[in-house]
């Protein structure tokens, strides 16, 4: 249904997502479809957006409590860049991404406390972050005037609003209609929860990249040795019958 | 002429320094017995020389083992047992600390690969008969062994302080609860608090980290000890001590196991690396089997996840545990079985009245058998795993009960027949005659 | 595994002769013993890696900013700087004056052990401004913090010009952190590396641009 360019021109084939394919699974069943995310942990453009919009616009509320800012060098980012562009009045590049809301107040607010994003997408999927990102809707009913496809009943609301406008569902088909734009268009809003979920899937597992590069490594040592060894079995073996 | 001076005074180099190592030797061997050890334990133990693959699966195991001491040690180095610290010292481990992450998969990674090792060590044990006479009591320790990695196992998923962690606990505790009259005890005794909490996390460190892994240790020397009293088995199920050389008393069969299974286990060494390693360094998850997503949200008593399961290795027995239904409104009988079904490997060696060993003289009612509980173990495995609302419902004809749950309950007792018929049909089994050596 | 290979060297040095399959036996195992080596060398050195400061060790010891254009002369101001003080003394004209005159009391009045001071505070001062001196107040004895004793005389005695004073053992240092002769502490204490961000801001912990 949808490719996934894995080279580094996410923006073309964000083109080709289906905006429109929210679809809830009929049958009574909370399966929902999900988007593929566009994740490519080797953009590091994609990488340092996302963690621009993560700290303007979840950090408000959310913490990452387990990543620490100067671990951006690692996509690219100088250090100055974080203390200008990230950062916080009196945080330092080696500080965690805290969040100064109190938890409490926060729960008083919100129905619940806002959970810690450091491993979001390893608890509930790329693909997750990025269709319930996208699938806000107006709703009357809910406190916040907001639902969401993948999130029933959410309690967070829409924070990005402004960016993508306000979305309706219909009731009949389970599709999402934009009934009022907002400062981005479709494609552009999907770009930009397009590299908050990829920065969000590196944040989760930083170590991934190193950890994938060092595998083939390992692996092919581990051939050589594999090889070796057996030679040498057969060598002693030889004179066994 | 200085060539062969050279090469003199190198050959004189040599003997010195085997003089001085020949030296060293006999000092230690006159104050603890090296040499002989060596030669008991390897140099001169002689193992049956038609071993094939599955014969891998032992020296695996203990390789697992130790890389599992190993790695746990530097993880107890920054690991915290407090409920409150306890999640966010792994992410800690995985992110802060050098090579944290490294260390830390290969643990869970080994944690996984425990069992699937012993598993096909267990599966050896019993196509070959490993388990009779005169072996029943390695079996015996090899089924302690297993016990005690089932616990290991279970103690160790609960110190990531996770969603599954809590909730995997607390099912598991509870099913103390079941036990008639002391039960709501045991289970309060084994949290030391009314829900799994701190406390229990810090016991189950203490479990986990000392206790358990000096029980393994005794257990598998206990095991090699006895493996090496008796001599090993063989896919032939032959005595190799049957036909030994007149002169040497070496078994005619038998090779020394070194070097010649040395340099073989060192093959399948390198092989299980490459599988380790490639799940290790690509799919450390494993499709959420190895680690499950849930595990990433933080432990929470007030909410529980909408679907919880065990890690797939303890899942047969899960599901057996789910297949039973509660009798007189108690949940004992499924506790009970799911007990049984574990315990049941003990009783193998007096259940089994066939007159041969291995499969290869067996008839087709055991081979029969055996495929049956294998295709049980791995549905009921793969049962575990989803909820049992999966395949949807029968109709009002069966009362509309889960299709899954009555197909594990078919299977329960497929997996439970396996056992209590097994003196039946291994003596009506038309069995192959033994050879006299091994066929190689 | 190692000790499988070294078995299997002595099995193969006893065995080994001249024929095809022995020269075989040999090659192989000279090889897989290497090549295995190599392999326990390299897993090693995550495990020994994983006990050196991990990044929240290091972000807890990152370089540590001072405004330094609060303290009067002839006082000082302790910082923190890896969990150790950081004393920045801001000494008068007078008391520089003074640092050369008492050089015959010292035990390294030059500051030729050079483990104690970053190159460019191996001068009359130690410092980088000749009036503001940053120390660590650790005592190279046994590593108790000394006090300050920055004024003349007082119950340090008549002939005292200003330093501080290690309460456990006697320890007697200058306004440079430069040991008195006869004190317990072998060496002078430890200028850590520092360096101006402007003319009031000192950091502490970094001497040059990439070097933590």
């Amino acid at each position: 249904m949808k490719t996934i360019d894995n080279m580094k021109n996410i923006l073309s084939a964000l083109l080709l997502a289906p905006l429109f394919a929210f679809s809830i699974a009929a049958s009574a069943s909370e399966e929902v479809h999900l988007d593929k995310a566009p994740v490519d942990a080797s953009n590091h453009e994609s990488l340092q957006r996302g963690a621009r919009t993560f700290v303007n616009y979840c950090l408000n509320c959310h913490s990452a409590n387990y990543m620490r800012y100067n671990r951006l060098l690692e996509i690219g980012l100088t250090e100055q860049q974080i203390k200008d562009n990230l950062l916080f009045a009196g945080e330092k590049v080696g500080d965690t991404m805290k969040v100064a809301m109190n938890k409490k107040e926060a729960a008083k607010w919100l129905g619940a406390a806002p959970p810690d994003l450091s491993v979001e997408v390893r608890a509930r999927g790329a693909d997750w972050v990025y269709t319930y990102m996208r699938g806000f809707y107006r709703d009357s009913t809910r406190p916040t005037g907001w639902n969401n496809t993948v999130f029933d009943k959410v309690g967070m609301p829409h924070v990005l609003y402004e960016l993508q406008g306000e979305q309706e569902l219909d009731h009949e088909t389970h599709e999402l209609k934009l009934v009022k734009p907002g400062q981005l268009s479709a494609e552009e809003y999907d770009t930009v929860v397009g590299d908050l979920t990829n920065f969000m899937a590196y944040m989760a597992e930083p170590a991934k990249q190193q950890r994938n590069q060092l595998g083939w490594i390992v692996l092919l040592f581990l051939s050589v040795l594999l090889v070796l060894t057996y030679k040498l079995k057969k060598a002693y073996w030889k004179d066994i019958h | 002429m200085t060539n062969n001076n050279k090469s003199q005074d190198k050959s004189q180099d040599k003997s010195k320094l085997a003089s001085v190592m020949g030296g060293t030797l006999n000092w230690v061997d006159a104050r603890f017995p090296l040499t002989s050890n060596i030669k008991a334990h390897l140099t001169e133990y002689y193992a049956p020389k038609n071993f094939n693959f599955w014969y891998f699966f032992g020296s695996l195991a203990l390789l697992v083992l130790v890389l599992q001491i190993l790695t746990g040690i530097f993880l107890t180095m920054h690991y915290k047992p407090d409920a409150e610290l306890a999640f966010g010292s792994v992410e800690y481990i995985m992110r802060d600390v050098p090579w944290g992450w490294l260390i830390r998969y290969m643990h869970s990674t080994g944690a996984s690969m425990f069992f699937v090792v012993v598993y096909l060590h267990m599966f050896r044990g019993i196509i070959y008969g490993s388990y009779r006479n005169p072996r029943e009591l390695i079996w015996l320790f090899g089924v302690a062994i297993f016990l005690a990695l089932m616990g290991e196992a279970f103690f160790g998923y609960l110190l990531p302080w996770g969603q599954m962690s809590y909730w995997g606990a607390q099912v598991i505790v509870n099913l103390f609860s079941a036990i008639p009259f002391i039960g709501p005890d045991v289970s309060e005794w084994l949290r030391g608090d009314y829900l799994v909490s701190d406390a229990t996390l810090n016991r189950f460190f203490a479990f986990h980290v000392i206790a358990l892994p000096f029980v393994l240790v005794g257990l598998v020397v206990a095991h090699l000890i006895a493996l090496h009293e008796v001599g090993s088995n063989n896919p032939d199920g032959v005595e190799i001590k049957k036909h030994k050389d007149k002169a040497t008393g070496i078994p005619l069969d038998g090779i020394p196991f070194h070097p010649y299974y040395t340099v073989k286990d060192m093959v399948g060494v390198a092989a299980f690396l490459i599988v380790f390693s490639a799940i290790l360094f690509f799919a450390p998850e494993m499709g959420g089997y190895f680690l499950e997503a849930n595990n990433f949200v933080p432990a929470d008593p007030l909410k529980t996840p909408a679907h919880i399961a065990p890690v797939w290795y303890f899942t047969p027995y899960y599901s057996i545990l789910r297949a039973v239904p509660p009798i007189l409104n108690s949940q004992f009988p499924g506790v009970a079985a799911m007990g049984l079904s574990v315990v049941a490997f003990a009783f193998l060696p007096w259940l089994d009245r066939s007159p041969v060993k291995s499969i290869r003289q067996r008839g087709s009612l055991y081979k029969g058998w055996l495929a049956a509980f294998v295709v049980s173990f791995l549905i009921l495995g793969y049962l575990g795993t989803v909820p049992s609302n999966v395949w949807g419902q029968f109709g009002a004809w069966m009362g509309g009960a889960d299709r899954a749950t009555v197909v594990a309950r078919f299977f329960t007792v497929v997996y439970f027949l396996f056992f209590i018929l097994m003196p039946w049909y291994t003596k009506k089994d038309k069995t192959k005659p033994v050879p006299e050596r091994v066929t190689g | 595994m190692s000790d499988n290979q070294n078995d299997k060297q002595q099995a193969g040095s006893q065995t080994s002769g001249c024929s095809q399959v022995d020269q075989d036996k040999r090659n192989f195992l000279i090889a897989t013993s290497a090549v295995g080596a190599l392999g326990c060398a390299a897993v090693a050195v995550p495990f020994v890696k994983s006990m050196t400061p991990s990044e929240r060790a290091k972000a807890a010891g990152a370089p540590v900013e001072v405004d330094i254009s609060k303290i009067q002369p002839g006082t000082m101001l302790t910082a923190e700087w890896r969990g150790q003080p950081v004393w920045i003394i801001n000494r008068t004209e007078e008391m520089t004056a003074e640092l050369s005159k008492h050089n015959q009391d010292l035990s390294d009045p030059a500051s030729d052990v050079t483990s104690q001071q970053p190159e460019y505070c191996k001068n009359e001062t130690r410092s980088i401004k000749p009036s503001i001196a940053v120390v660590v107040g650790i005592c190279t004895h046994l590593g108790c913090s000394p006090s300050e004793k920055m004024s003349r005389g007082g119950d340090m005695g008549e002939n005292w010009t200003g330093g501080f004073f290690c309460p456990c053992h006697g320890s007697k240092f200058d306004l440079a952190g430069r040991v008195f002769k006869g004190s317990p502490a072998p060496i002078n204490l430890v200028v850590p590396p520092h360096k101006y961000l402007s003319d009031n801001t000192l950091l502490i912990g970094v001497d040059t641009e990439d070097k933590a």
